[in-house]
């Protein structure tokens, strides 16, 4: 990795991929990527569609086993560890179209973000951090999530994630479906949680706004890292602008 | 691309099956809408026009004859409700219909006849008739269950990623590998249950209804074992985990949740709803072979789709609808319009049930409308 990046050098990465490549059968997805967020980061992957960003959440979250190369935890390697070993480690994510239990009561959602948690105290401790959070939420909690609006199901989403007490929050797609004015509170909301110590790894469509809150980011393309800057090299770098923020 | 090109021919075609549908929907209801008011007609007087004309002698039926009515068919219909339930939680778990879990139903019952005829060799059958129930059931449930995880772990799991057609015909190549195996381990002869004890099977009169101490015995068992199945699901961390994974596996496994072992819970819990209804079926007709599953597990198969596949409430009361249909409706739409041997037509009603639900309300009673992107 470049030393100018702008990554913290003397610490330990949380997650990390150390020359990571993926295969979906003969399809080879990711090439060669290395990524390392630190703690207490917040960080953006950019890349256009089918560029690998989804494959990269997956393969953190050891849904998808890389073919070649390591996923690094805490320093220690994860491959074939399952995906609860990394939730009981602190890592979630908040999937793509919030992906609620449509089924189950806002609450239940909230509760099965802890499912892996034992200690009555903190999960009644977090969820009324939660609602703190987001009053609205608490007004519903009874009811299907199903029935929530957009924005509030964004809301759940989020909830839910942090009741696995989160040290690294994976984001795909955060303003993805919202509405255009949800879309800044959402950002807002997401700088709130950074700022409470969580470091997140955000993979957005809408990069200048991604860029305007992260410290670092990547560029992927075809399954490579085509950039690997901080967020205001990348912000002035005319090749990006050009094909992600829709300038020239 | 060529969409367009197919289009237009299956548009006809569906016009004409929709005018025969549209034909069988008015003749069914026409049917029962006529033999209903015949009946009421019948009861109000029994040599009425119509009655001469379609049912000469009719006597039309007594309050406690209808009473009747209502008592076998809630008890038939409990029963099926057990069996319907494993169905419904199969497919809201992994999406295809176990044709195998009459099977299971078997399997309970048949044990449930390997214990008690010991118990009854040996006097305790008598002596300690509450013992002996609670010993049978907890064997049937045992190898009801046992039969369910292994069904899973040995057919099933391995076509997890198979399209769901595979899954639904290794169901009844199972089906029928139990069948035959049960048939070469006990043979073809019907085994017959040991009769209830006098003390427990006597009539009994509750609320003004006769009610016969099996039935209440089926009814009893059946209301606890499904109140337990509720708890279970709804209010314990499994069965969130549960309800978790019949919607969304890959989010379920991102909660941390043992899709796998969620999966294997969800057979145990239906193969012990029919072990429980194999011992249950076994007190009430005291007969048992290798091919008792075939029926009423179609039966409740059915029951599972009117109440609304993938829906545990559903099934209770597809169940109690289906039982219930089976007993009253011959009586009160088919004897009055002069239908010959109606007693005989309980199966036939029992599917025309199912077909007018499904042309009716395709999702069930209380079904929801699945969306095509999750459901077969």
């Amino acid at each position: 990795m470049s030393s100018d990046n702008g990554s913290p050098k003397d610490v330990t990465a949380l997650l990390e991929f150390r020359q990571v490549n993926t295969h979906y059968g003969a399809v080879h997805i990711l090439k060669d990527v290395d990524l390392a967020i630190y703690p207490g980061e917040l960080v953006c992957l950019l890349g256009g569609n089918a560029s690998g960003k989804s494959t990269t959440l997956k393969t953190l979250l050891g849904m998808v086993t890389p073919t070649s190369g390591e996923v690094v935890l805490d320093g220690e390697v994860v491959n074939n560890k399952p995906t609860s070993y990394r939730v009981v480690n602190g890592v979630t994510m908040v999937p793509e179209n919030r992906r609620l239990f449509k089924r189950l009561s806002v609450k239940e959602n909230l509760e099965l973000g802890a499912y892996l948690r034992n200690d009555k105290e903190g999960i009644a401790e977090d969820l009324e951090k939660i609602y703190g959070l987001f009053p609205r939420v608490k007004e519903r909690l009874s009811q299907k999530s199903g029935t929530l609006s957009g924005g509030e199901q964004q809301m759940v989403a989020i909830g839910r994630a942090l009741m696995s007490r989160p040290r690294v929050l994976l984001m795909d797609e955060p303003s993805m479906g919202l509405a255009p004015a949800l879309v800044q509170q959402n950002f807002e909301l997401i700088q709130q949680i950074h700022s409470d110590g969580v470091a997140i790894f955000m993979v957005e469509q809408n990069a200048n706004m991604a860029l305007s809150i992260a410290d670092r980011g990547w560029v992927l393309q075809t399954g490579r890292v085509v950039l690997d800057d901080t967020a205001e090299a990348l912000l002035a770098n005319p090749e990006l602008r050009a094909s992600y923020l829709g300038e020239g | 691309m060529s969409a367009h090109t197919i289009s237009t021919n299956p548009v006809k075609r569906l016009i004409s099956v929709d005018r025969f549908l549209t034909f069988i929907r008015i003749f069914l209801v026409t049917m029962i809408v006529v033999g209903f008011l015949a009946f009421i007609w019948q009861q109000i007087d029994a040599d009425n026009p119509f009655a001469r004309w379609r049912n000469p002698g009719a006597r039309g039926l007594t309050g406690d004859q209808f009473k009747g009515l209502i008592v076998s068919g809630l008890s038939q219909g409990s029963m099926y409700g057990l069996i319907a339930l494993g169905y419904s939680m199969v497919y809201g778990v992994l999406g295809f219909i176990n044709f195998a879990h009459g099977e299971v139903f078997m399997v309970g019952a048949m044990t449930g006849f390997i214990a008690s005829d010991k118990f009854q060799a040996n006097g305790m059958w008598e002596s300690n008739f509450l013992l002996c129930l609670a010993l049978i059931i907890v064997m049937a449930i045992f190898f009801s269950t046992f039969t369910a995880v292994v069904m899973e772990r040995v057919a099933y799991r391995p076509l997890r990623s198979s399209p769901r057609l595979i899954p639904l015909i290794t169901s009844i190549g199972v089906s029928f590998f139990i069948q035959n195996f049960v048939l070469g381990l006990f043979g073809p002869a019907t085994k017959s249950y040991p009769r209830l004890p006098e003390w427990l099977s006597k009539q009994r009169s509750i609320f003004t209804f006769e009610i016969a101490g099996t039935r209440l015995l089926v009814l009893a068992v059946a209301a606890v074992s499904m109140t337990a199945l509720w708890y279970f699901v709804e209010r314990t961390k499994t069965g969130k985990a549960m309800r978790a994974v019949a919607e969304d596996k890959e989010i379920a496994a991102l909660m941390g949740i043992d899709v796998n072992r969620t999966i294997v819970t969800t057979f145990a819990v239906g193969g012990a709803m029919a072990g429980v209804g194999g011992i249950l079926w076994g007190l009430m007709f005291r007969s048992v072979t290798h091919m008792t599953g075939f029926l009423p597990g179609v039966k409740a198969f059915t029951a599972a789709v009117v109440g609304g596949i993938g829906n545990l409430g559903g099934a209770m009361a597809g169940g109690i609808s289906l039982g219930s249909a089976e007993s009253i409706a011959p009586l009160i739409i088919l004897e009055p319009l002069g239908v010959p041997g109606v007693s005989q037509l309980k199966d036939a009603v029992a599917f025309t049930v199912l077909v007018l639900v499904l042309l009716f309300r395709p999702s069930g009673l209380f079904g929801e409308r699945l969306s095509s992107e999750d459901r077969a």
